[in-house]
């Protein structure tokens, strides 16, 4: 019975933020929705009994991609107003569209027909007692782990892309060498100085200005540095 | 009465019971720990620190919430109303939620559920939302300033984290927090895997915006960051939350690294949640002793630290932690 509640609770709030994304007029505010759509959709992915699911979509989705996106949208300056001018006149096409798969949806739906026991031919049924974060890691590593090395293996081609499109390098550019840093010597001097004295009275002074001599290292790093 | 705790009703009074439980000493030790954290920074700074209000000064921060409360909330006329009065609410609440998978004791939590790990990372990395939007909702280029610092920041050392957590589920075998702690009945975590000890506790530092990694509220170019246009009670969630995470990431690093409930070297068992706590205590210690003793980062170099340090260096010691276990036979659960 409560579950029962919680399930449409939950999914009647997930519909509605998903309308809310669309809808409202502030493009931030369609952000926070669509967080709240996802943390409703984890909800329910608790409630069918994916625990592990669920965490991850909370960790993945909502703390890192939706993120971004939110940092995305609030830097840009959209002027909604004006993508909106259009829309009474392209409300009823766009409706028409939505109503076309709509029909689809449910002729699929109606013409479906379930095996009568299809449940026992599922690929990976699961060990009874094996809890599903268990069975997750076994399936994804011991059956498909090519499979999974493989989205890796795009990721890695689409950061690399995307770092590409992304880095200048430009020449004048300044950066600081960390290590460069700390190993260099003589221009600054720590020393031990007994309280209260002052510099002059124990002999230490400022190194005479002289003219430094030129590190052989900025060889190495061609004309880059100034 | 096992008649009526076995009722719906019984089992919501029950949950009640336990969440209060454990709440109200949260709520007074993050009351406490404001007030230990001004008492340490003064003697660190050879001050005498908050001793008026009540012996010692420990009435202060009761003192300090009694004003907060009679202050006025002021909310600016350019913010985004609904979204600056909850922004302190989600702070606040996700720092309480987080505590209802933590085992203070063998047992002792209210929902020991598989994935208990997962839950306080995904939590944990929730904590970004209740700064950012503070900072959008204010309509104030500081708020906006320092959310973006801290969203980034956030999410960078996160990753860190999440390899350093890695680590120590290969080392056990489950993500059940009550496991963890079980797992290190005979040696702590923070003796094989000390970097990543030091890795998780300076990712805390960076998770929880403390200094040296401050740079959200830096006061000296953004005022006070993202709570800039706060007031009264609504800034005091903040400054609460804020608080109330440190004492969480103390927790979780006393779970994952010191042995959760386990005294040193099997010493009194029978103590285990006094022993949780005392290593809780001493995190925060730490971290109120880093934060006299460290100039603020600047924020490129934060930023290094985060991406082209910790990622890397937590990577390949996750690489040699699995390769160990695997070539010396230790992977827990025989595979």
């Amino acid at each position: 019975m409560i579950a029962a509640i919680a399930f449409y609770l939950f999914a009647a709030v997930l519909i509605a933020s998903a309308v809310m994304v669309v809808t409202s007029r502030n493009p931030v505010h369609s952000v926070l929705f669509l967080i709240l759509a996802f943390f409703n959709a984890a909800a329910l992915f608790l409630l069918a009994g994916a625990e592990f699911l669920a965490m991850i979509l909370v960790i993945v989705y909502v703390g890192a991609v939706a993120v971004l996106f939110l940092f995305v949208v609030m830097m840009l300056d959209v002027d909604f107003s004006a993508i909106r001018e259009g829309f009474q006149r392209y409300a009823p096409i766009g409706g028409a569209i939505g109503l076309v798969l709509f029909a689809e949806l449910i002729f699929v739906f109606g013409s479906w027909s379930f095996a009568s026991d299809a449940a026992g031919l599922r690929l990976n049924p699961m060990e009874p007692g094996a809890d599903n974060t268990r069975e997750i890691g076994r399936i994804l590593y011991t059956d498909y782990v090519w499979l999974f090395q493989l989205s890796g293996l795009i990721l890695l081609v689409a950061m690399i892309g995307a770092i590409v499109l992304t880095l200048r390098n430009k020449p004048v550019a300044k950066r600081q060498d960390i290590g460069r840093q700390v190993s260099r010597m003589g221009s600054v001097n720590l020393r031990q100085v007994r309280s209260g004295a002052g510099l002059a009275e124990l002999g230490i002074e400022r190194p005479p200005v002289e003219a430094p001599p030129e590190p052989k290292r900025v060889e190495h790093h061609g004309g880059g540095h100034h | 009465m096992d008649a009526f705790l076995a009722t719906p009703i019984g089992v919501l009074a029950l949950t009640v019971a336990q969440a209060m439980a454990l709440l109200v000493p949260l709520l007074i030790g993050v009351a406490y720990l404001t007030w230990a954290e001004r008492k340490v920074l003064a003697a660190m700074q050879m001050r005498k620190g908050p001793n008026v209000v009540g012996p010692f000064g420990m009435l202060q921060p009761f003192a300090d919430a009694i004003k907060m409360l009679m202050k006025e909330t002021i909310i600016p006329s350019g913010a985004s109303r609904v979204l600056f009065i909850m922004a302190p609410m989600i702070t606040f609440m996700l720092a309480m939620l987080a505590w209802a998978v933590i085992p203070v004791n063998d047992g002792w939590a209210i929902a020991d559920i598989n994935v208990g790990i997962l839950y306080l990372f995904a939590i944990s990395s929730l904590g970004v939302y209740g700064i950012i939007i503070a900072g959008w909702a204010s309509n104030s280029k500081y708020a906006f300033l320092g959310a973006l610092r801290s969203a980034a920041q956030m999410v960078s050392y996160e990753v860190s984290m999440g390899f350093v957590i890695v680590t120590v589920l290969l080392c056990v075998g489950s993500l059940n927090l009550s496991e963890i702690v079980r797992a290190q009945e005979n040696l702590w975590f923070i003796v094989p895997l000390f970097p990543m000890f030091v890795i998780m506790f300076i990712s805390a530092l960076a998770e929880t915006n403390r200094a040296p990694f401050d740079l959200p509220e830096g006061e000296s170019e953004l005022v006070a960051g993202f709570f800039v246009e706060y007031s009264s009670m609504s800034f005091a969630l903040f400054f609460l939350g804020e608080y109330a995470n440190m004492i969480l990431m103390s927790a979780l690093i006393t779970i994952l690294f010191l042995g959760g409930w386990y005294g040193p070297f099997g010493l009194l068992p029978a103590l285990g949640p006094l022993w949780f706590v005392l290593k809780i205590c001493f995190c925060l210690f730490v971290f109120v002793w880093v934060r006299a003793t460290f100039p603020r980062y600047r924020y490129d170099q934060l930023m290094r630290l985060g991406w082209k340090v910790f990622l890397p260096f937590s990577l390949v010691w996750l690489v040699i932690t699995a390769a160990a276990l695997k070539i010396f036979g230790w992977l827990p659960g025989g595979v």
